[in-house]
């Protein structure tokens, strides 16, 4: 019974933490409608910044709290800092460019905190006054702990008074829901938005600082919070501080006990958790309907034309990359061939997104599928390879069926969070299933079979599916199912009223898409060699929206002309330099200030200009 | 007497997209007037009230507020330069109370401009003091009419740019909203009313500029309008 009380304890005071997380990303969120990535990044300078700080004046009360207040300061002065960089440039954009620009902070700070800091854990300084503990029905609990229960309910009351009692308040709740009226009432949208900017990473902030006493602080930290503020913030219902407390408290007693009845699929439950939530309240505990942003995807894609001649080019690129091996070393030929399956990835995002006009930040899960169900297969059945490259899309199919049965349920903002909770969910459970998957260490010796080493002969083997595949997914685009795709993209509603179920057609969309990325991903596992976690991990899905986004989105060759650039380029930038995240974070951040509207609106803002 | 007026509207022209909504507006509103934008469903009317306060992505032109040249301004800073935007589709902030509504449009007074307080506002719209603590959500239409116009207020403009007021309301509140916009015209305020019911407009406007596909087509004394059953027919009947 104690224990039970003790476990119920610990969950609270990791509700605290990610309340504090979560309400600055949904403060943000809410006025700004931007998602942002970065926020765990603040979380995780906030927790650096207060262990220097602490270092040096946290052995007094009034060092460390003031070291703690200093860092949330910090944080926010950065968040404030990008706001007016970035942000502010960013608000008209598609929510693609507004998610990825994010992304890029987060890789050069991961960067720049490393440079700083180096890339060991570091322990901090306990809390002086509260380094002991209680007992609690004769089971001891941290003081520390205790004081951060209170510290979640304190923080919520005075965020209350915050916004209902004063000016500033009122004018962020106008702005939340008009914008545009608030501005036109004389408001400068700018400041209100630099000054939530600076309160929203300075909770965060807070939040990481106050880890320092409890926890290492590490590199790892940005991610894995920021990842579960999200779960927070979409459980809670997107904007809502209130929704935001309850699911804290709710996933802080979910992790408490979880860890006792599952402790191999803990990360799994809270993002179980999510998908049923989205499910049974398709705007979370609190939202409500009016508050889902629009998907503008679609803005970013004009309607696709066969084009006359394409036949021609395909088939002179074709034999161009047929005759490669001809002239090009053993180097240039895994390049070559990595660019091939990176090319299939990335077009079949581009079907979700291009035509779907649904953007997903979770794509490398299949690609990750893909890979592992072909790993798997030769390692605990010895399949050979051209069964388990035939099992590859089928694995990767089968769970993107699963996964989109949910996912299509949502639009827009949603729909990129349900997509990220599944990838999450994929690469938790091969993170954390050991014994099966290897985890961390991932499964090695998955090369192909004697008659198919040779290099040049593994390159012609993957031209062949990926070309094919290829052919396939271009069909499609042009064939009833990818105008009705397309038309559902444009408006839902229009559609349907047709009678084109547009659910099904996106649900088999992502399917489709999903077993596309599979076989690419079952050919790079035979290419390397190997598969490790991270294949499946976030950043991997982020890279598969940037090669989208590079190519363009208006034509189907896009993202293969993307895939080959961005290859080429991550190829050669970790080649010279160790600060391969800080360089692609610049590229990204670059890119989405280059062309905030997308490579098409700044084409018709050429047009209009010229 | 040419006096410069205190708006002054020049070739204004407005995109949505790619489509080209106005080709080409001039009007004018003189200190203390009452001008009335009309014209039918489409013809431009709102589009040109956005496009002078700003809220039009893509404009071209000129607008002078007072012989200042404000045509690149942002909504805000035309707001603290004494120009207050009543949107027709009202944009109450529901979540909101009255009160809270009128601070968000909160603006320190103005040299030449009526100075508003919630309590003149609740004066002028009695219905409003009755439910100070309501939220917006909870309102009727003509109610949120009120509100949104006494949010503006208390910005205190010089000038109003008021879309279409009388919209979708019920009779009696219609005789409501003229008797407030005479009010606001014996204050000193110049207001801009675009308008599709004809009998308002006459009741409140001292003149009229009558817009057709996104032109000025015919300007002149509200009374002149009335009595040119030629241009009504031409410009504004059905």
């Amino acid at each position: 019974m104690s224990f039970l009380l003790v476990q119920a304890l610990s969950g609270l005071a990791t509700a605290a933490t990610l309340f504090l997380v979560s309400s600055g990303l949904t403060i943000v969120f809410g006025v700004t409608r931007i998602v942002n990535f970065a926020h765990g990044s603040f979380y995780m300078l906030g927790a650096y910044l207060g262990w220097s700080l602490i270092e040096r004046f946290g052995t007094t009360p009034a060092g460390f709290w003031g070291s703690v207040a200093a860092a949330a300061l910090g944080a926010g002065a950065l968040g404030a800092a990008m706001e007016a960089g970035l942000l502010r440039r960013l608000y008209r954009s598609p929510e693609l460019f507004q998610l990825l620009g994010t992304f890029g902070v987060v890789l050069v700070l991961q960067d720049v905190t490393s440079w700083i800091w180096g890339a060991e854990d570091l322990l901090g300084r306990r809390a002086p006054g509260l380094k002991g503990s209680v007992d609690i029905l004769g089971q001891p609990f941290p003081l520390y702990d205790l004081m951060l229960i209170g510290l979640g309910p304190l923080v919520l009351g005075m965020l209350w008074l915050l916004f209902n009692r004063t000016r500033w308040g009122t004018l962020v709740r106008a702005a939340t829901q008009d914008r545009g009226m608030t501005a036109a009432l004389g408001v400068d949208p700018a400041r209100l938005f630099t000054g939530v900017l600076f309160l929203g990473s300075a909770l965060a902030g807070l939040g990481g600082a106050l880890q320092v006493p409890r926890e290492a602080v590490n590199l790892h930290m940005d991610m894995a919070i920021v990842v579960e503020a999200f779960v927070v913030v979409v459980v809670g219902g997107m904007g809502s501080l209130t929704g935001a407390f309850l699911a804290s408290l709710l996933i802080g007693q979910l992790q408490a006990f979880g860890i006792l009845i599952f402790p191999q699929i803990t990360l799994v439950l809270v993002f179980l958790f999510m998908a049923v939530v989205l499910v049974l309240r398709p705007h979370g505990l609190m939202g409500r309907a009016e508050e889902i942003p629009p998907t503008t995807a679609a803005s970013l894609a004009p309607p696709l034309s066969a084009g006359a001649g394409v036949g021609l080019w395909a088939a002179l690129l074709l034999a161009g990359l047929a005759l490669a091996p001809l002239a090009a070393g053993d180097y240039a030929l895994i390049v070559l061939t990595e660019m091939i399956i990176l090319a299939l990835m990335a077009a079949s995002l581009h079907l979700l997104i291009g035509l779907g006009g649904l953007v997903s930040f979770g794509h490398a899960a299949w690609f990750g599928l893909g890979a592992y169900g072909a790993a798997l297969l030769v390692k605990h059945l010895g399949a050979p390879m051209p069964l388990a490259l035939a099992a590859a899309p089928l694995v990767a199919g089968v769970g993107a069926l699963v996964a989109g049965w949910f996912c299509v349920r949502r639009s827009g903002l949603y729909f990129a969070m349900l997509t990220l909770a599944f990838a999450q969910i994929v690469w938790s459970v091969t993170f954390q299933w050991y014994g099966f998957t290897g985890g961390d260490n991932g499964i090695v010796g998955v090369w192909p079979p004697p008659w198919a080493a040779g290099k040049a002969v593994y390159y012609w083997l993957t031209l062949a599916l990926c070309a094919g595949a290829l052919a396939l997914l271009r069909r499609a685009a042009f064939a009833p199912f990818g105008y009705a795709l397309r038309a559902g993209r444009d408006s839902a509603l229009r559609a349907e009223s047709v009678g084109i179920d547009v659910r099904r057609h996106q649900w088999f969309a992502f399917a489709l898409a999903g077993s596309a990325a599979g076989l690419a991903g079952g050919l790079y596992a035979f290419s390397k060699g190997s598969v490790f976690p991270t294949l499946m991990a976030v950043p991997a899905s982020v890279d598969a929206l940037v090669m989208v986004l590079m190519g363009g989105l208006q034509t189907v060759s896009g993202p293969l002309a993307g895939a080959a650039a961005f290859h080429l380029l991550e190829a050669e930038v970790m080649r010279v330099t160790d600060w391969w995240r800080l360089a692609l974070g610049l590229v990204i951040v670059a890119l989405v200030l280059l062309f905030p509207k997308g490579i098409v609106g700044f084409l018709a803002d050429l047009r209009r200009r010229g | 007497m040419t006096a410069a007026p205190l708006l002054s509207v020049q070739s204004l022209e407005a995109w949505y997209g790619r489509a080209h909504i106005l080709t080409g507006v001039d009007l004018t509103v003189g200190r203390g007037e009452v001008v009335a934008l009309m014209g039918r469903n489409g013809a431009g009317k709102t589009t040109t009230l956005k496009a002078i306060m700003g809220l039009v992505e893509s404009r071209r032109g000129r607008v002078a507020l007072d012989s200042r040249d404000v045509s690149s301004l942002p909504p805000h800073r035309m707001a603290r330069l004494g120009v207050g935007y009543v949107p027709e589709d009202r944009r109450i902030f529901a979540d909101l109370t009255v009160e809270e509504n009128l601070e968000v449009g909160r603006q320190p007074p103005r040299p030449g401009a009526p100075a508003w307080t919630p309590e003149k506002l609740f004066a002028l719209f009695p219905n409003l003091a009755e439910m100070r603590g309501r939220r917006g959500t909870r309102m009727s239409g003509g109610e949120q009419q009120m509100l949104t116009l006494a949010r503006t207020l208390m910005g205190n403009p010089s000038l109003l740019l008021l879309d279409e007021p009388s919209e979708g309301l019920a009779p009696i509140i219609v005789r409501q909203m003229a008797d407030a916009v005479r009010r606001l015209k014996a204050e000193g305020l110049s207001v801009l009313v675009s308008e599709q019911n004809l009998s308002f407009a006459a009741v409140v406007a001292d003149r009229a500029s009558v817009i057709e596909k996104g032109q000025v087509r015919w300007t002149g004394a509200m009374a002149d309008l009335m009595a040119d059953e030629a241009a009504r027919r031409a410009y504004l009947a059905l």
